[in-house]
């Protein structure tokens, strides 16, 4: 949905364009009618914009900027805010707990990164060299889990990874196992659960940039002389890096705040800097601190993207829709 | 070069299956008489009917289809208002307001719950319908507004000019002209927004105020407590809904195309 964003730019500036060449092409006929018409044109659109600018402004852009402020504020006696400033919230997210949070949430996002990455990078590959319909089909396939509630398809896994669950039912029963394996409420259930929900996001950037590829190159480093390994390597790989660094973007930082994933499957045994913030906000009470820790998150998620677009050049993150 | 081997026909296959998985076992299990979701014994509607009978899940189901309703509504005008007001004026901050509104798709949800959270608190906002409302119009605004915006790209704007230059005014262009003429992208952004605002549990749950449940949040605390087949037979109404959804938005979307 994000992908076409910067022709829309490009098209909006034509489109641009051309209005000014209509209005220089009215004004030297220099009829006042028409150009009171242009303007009460440009008031009617005033009143259009005006609802979402104000909405925008007061129910996007200003809790914005009260979190921010709220980061450098003094958490109030019950919940809450007292306004006086300190940077004890900055300095709280350094103490060892907290700070290993972070370090656990780091930890598991990069697990969970590397996996999605393993199995989605071919996966994204393999589909781009798909016929037509097959791509079609696939794409279908895959968007369609997508719009089914991540809950839903959780608790899907619940059944499955339970202790008297369908797997552990079926490795008994080919004598695979003799005690039921742990698997719920563990580490591997989390990264399993990371892993299901934002896979989809890996596969649909590499394949962005896969679909793209011109093959006649990989044919021409062939022809030349190439392994299959070193054609890949040196052209295909390299031309598809930035779907793959896109993916590693889009999962990298969602797996740092889905909470919900790590107190379904987890259980809360790894707590993440999300279910931090939920719990300073609702149990915890110190509003401030949960606002230093979502500032200190914003910016990990702007640094990422920043640096995404200086490795690949790109002004958009490829795959988003 | 270009041509897919067997072996790898056979991973997108068998990862294809991985994915689908959970969501199979779901509604197998939904109609499975046992309580114990390892082995199939019979079919049976009767999570079903304990479903249904059970009142706090159904008035959560109101809660969604109403919340989803109206902040689907608040935001197919706003949202719809906006992308054309947009394409029509040039100001120096319009890049910025643009970003700012598709910003809720950006940030994490959870900063976005909590932030709204904190922020109706200061406005000693009511926790309840009103604020989930609001919270669900932000983020279901981006999805309208990229749409609508996309289609008005597309579209000549000779058509409404013309309209203006034989006397109509401003406003009657707009709804004679350029409203039917976006009225698919309106409404499959709209379908996108409302499945979104019933799927959402991570912004809900910050702004729904003690009492106040909606079906996503009900799940997901029940989900927490353990595994119930009503929850299956739950899921696989949520299911069927959803590819109902979707259904019609392809629909729309084929019918835009014939019309293009």
């Amino acid at each position: 949905m994000m992908g076409g964003r910067g022709q829309d730019r490009e098209n909006a500036n034509k489109m641009r364009i051309r209005g000014q060449d209509l209005k220089t092409a009215n004004m030297p006929g220099g009829k006042n009618k028409k150009v009171s018409a242009s303007r009460k044109h440009t008031r009617a659109s005033i009143w259009m914009i005006l609802p979402l600018y104000i909405f925008t402004l007061v129910f996007v852009a200003c809790p914005l900027l009260y979190m921010v402020a709220m980061s450098f504020a003094t958490p109030g006696e019950v919940h809450g805010v007292q306004w006086i400033f300190t940077l004890d919230n900055y300095k709280k997210i350094l103490e060892p707990v907290y700070l290993n949070t972070f370090l656990q949430s780091f930890q598991l996002a990069f697990t969970s990164t590397i996996c999605i990455t393993l199995i989605g990078y071919p996966f994204g590959y393999f589909m781009a060299k798909l016929p037509a319909g097959g791509k079609k089909k696939a794409m279908l396939l895959l968007m369609l889990p997508f719009w089914v509630n991540s809950l839903i398809r959780l608790y899907g896994w619940i059944i499955i990874l339970q202790k008297k669950g369908l797997l552990n039912f079926v490795l008994k029963k080919l004598g695979l196992i003799e005690k039921p394996l742990k698997i719920m409420y563990s580490y591997p259930a989390i990264v399993i659960g990371m892993i299901y929900v934002l896979l989809p996001f890996m596969i649909l950037s590499v394949y962005s940039s896969a679909e793209k590829l011109d093959w006649s190159l990989v044919e021409a480093a062939r022809d030349l002389g190439a392994s299959k390994a070193k054609a890949f390597w040196t052209v295909s790989f390299k031309l598809t890096l930035p779907g793959l660094l896109s993916g590693v973007i889009l999962t990298f930082v969602p797996s740092m705040g889905l909470f919900f994933i790590a107190d379904i499957l987890g259980g809360n045994k790894v707590v993440l800097v999300g279910s931090l913030i939920q719990d300073q906000m609702t149990r915890g009470n110190n509003w401030p601190f949960a606002a230093a820790l979502a500032v200190i998150m914003m910016i990990l998620t702007t640094l990422m993207i920043l640096l995404y677009r200086k490795v690949t050049g790109a002004s958009e993150v490829e795959g988003l829709g | 070069m270009k041509k897919s081997t067997l072996l790898e026909k056979i991973y997108l296959g068998v990862i294809f299956c991985l994915m689908y998985l959970p969501v199979a076992v779901v509604i197998v299990f939904s109609f499975n008489e046992s309580k114990l979701p390892v082995r199939l014994t019979g079919f049976s509607l009767q999570w079903y009917e304990k479903l249904f009978a059970d009142s706090a899940m159904m008035e959560a189901l109101v809660n969604s289809l109403i919340l989803g309703a109206a902040s689907c509504a608040v935001s197919a005008v706003i949202g719809t208002l906006g992308a054309v007001g947009l394409s029509r004026i040039h100001w120096k901050t319009k890049g910025a307001l643009e970003y700012i509104s598709i910003l809720p798709l950006m940030i994490p949800e959870i900063i976005l719950g909590m932030v709204l959270m904190a922020f109706f608190y200061m406005l000693n906002l009511p926790f309840g319908m009103l604020t989930l409302l609001i919270g669900h119009t932000v983020f279901c605004i981006p999805y309208i507004l990229m749409e609508v915006k996309a289609r008005l790209v597309g579209m000549d704007p000779s058509l409404e000019e013309a309209a203006r230059d034989l006397g109509a005014t401003s406003m009657r262009a707009f709804w004679d002209i350029t409203l039917p003429l976006i009225m698919p992208a309106v409404a499959s952004g709209s379908l996108l927004a409302f499945a979104m605002s019933m799927d959402d549990v991570v912004i809900s749950i910050f702004i729904n105020g003690p009492r106040l449940s909606t079906l996503p949040i009900k799940v997901y605390t029940q989900i927490k407590t353990g595994v119930t087949p009503e929850i299956n037979a739950l899921c696989t109404i949520m299911l069927t809904f959803t590819v109902v959804i979707l259904l019609v938005f392809s629909l729309i979307k084929k019918l835009k195309r014939k019309y293009k």
